[in-house]
């Protein structure tokens, strides 16, 4: 049986509306026409995109954009490599500078990412924070890159974050959900009394098995990048993907039974023929 | 006189404009945005902002991450 996607609610981010909870990177893929194929096979809906200068001198013919469809998907600028809350609001404004003139829908939403160190590239949460603040009064919709403290999650939640996206373990590590207790605190936290506020994994996913968990714990959906960029085969993993989370989302909807120390048959225990000796 | 264009100086013309600056370039102007003094120049001003000596510009556009 095929995964029936009008049997479940839509991901609802900020009023954007989207049946697939896969939200895909547009870095790292060995050419443009493999990211494109990724992201058919991922199903996803939803692209990130960093912000970067022009290269003015030795420009390459095609920009990235001529391999996005945008009549599909919409684009999620980033902040990514900014390292405070003042170089990360102005990435966001040109981000929405650039998708507003492309009259791309995700003009009016940003990937926040404010870090604090290059080796870990965990958040600055003081600066998040900060960052978050202001660009909730400039009318953006922030999805908030964070760590998986639940305290954190909590006062970006309460800043007025669109949503807030926990890493599941650090950028590009591929060591999947570290700490899944952290994530339910976070998902009962944050959705105990208002279940439709979107929490992402966004960040650490290796395989797809990483976006199974991720989902089954009640996430709202996955951000990954390098999980699919960087596999031996990105395009059946980007397949992969797309199972992974919809077998992740359709447990945690059917869910799951207790664990239990010890075993419970399967089969009756009455009309057992007599035991050999 | 002598402006700095995504970090490296450049002659142009006195009172150039953004519009004007994004043509000599050669850039497919609506693929990017502007920054002028880590300030934002949207599209609907480059025509009439004037560059003025030692403004640093910034010309940015959407590249591949996540």
């Amino acid at each position: 049986m095929s995964f029936d996607p009008l049997r479940d609610d839509p991901l609802d981010l900020g009023g954007h509306r989207y049946r697939s909870r896969l939200i895909v990177g547009t870095g790292k893929y060995s050419t443009h026409d493999v990211m494109r194929q990724c992201h058919e096979a991922s199903g996803c809906e939803v692209v990130t995109v960093a912000v970067r200068r022009e290269r003015l001198i030795d420009k390459e013919g095609r920009n990235l954009l001529d391999y996005i469809d945008t009549k599909r998907l919409t684009i999620l600028p980033n902040t990514a490599g900014c390292y405070s809350a003042e170089d990360a609001v102005r990435h966001a404004r040109l981000g929405r500078e650039i998708l507003t003139n492309m009259g791309n829908p995700g003009a009016d939403w940003v990937k926040l990412e404010v870090l604090g160190d290059p080796k870990t590239l965990l958040p600055d949460p003081v600066a998040t924070l900060q960052a978050t603040e202001q660009l909730v009064a400039e009318g953006f919709k922030v999805l908030c890159y964070t760590s998986d403290d639940p305290i954190m999650a909590k006062r970006i939640k309460a800043a007025g974050a669109t949503s807030v996206m926990p890493a599941g373990s650090p950028i590009g590590s591929g060591q999947g959900v570290l700490n899944p207790c952290n994530m339910r605190i976070i998902l009962e936290y944050l959705k105990g009394d208002d279940p439709k506020y979107p929490v992402i994994i966004d960040a650490g996913v290796g395989t797809a098995s990483d976006v199974a968990v991720s989902m089954e714990l009640g996430c709202d959906g996955v951000l990954l990048n390098t999980g699919i960029a960087g596999a031996r085969d990105p395009v059946k993993m980007a397949l992969a993907m797309r199972h992974a989370c919809e077998a992740g989302r359709l447990a945690f909807l059917a869910g799951r039974i207790p664990r239990k120390l010890y075993a419970t048959a399967s089969s009756p225990l009455d009309g057992l023929i007599a035991a050999g000796r | 006189m002598r402006i700095f264009v995504n970090g490296v100086a450049r002659d142009v013309s006195n009172r150039l404009t953004v519009q004007g600056l994004l043509a000599e370039l050669g850039v497919q102007s609506a693929h990017v945005a502007v920054e002028v003094n880590r300030e934002l120049v949207p599209r609907s001003r480059r025509a009439d902002h004037q560059l003025a000596a030692d403004d640093a510009v910034e010309v940015v556009t959407l590249v591949g991450g996540g």
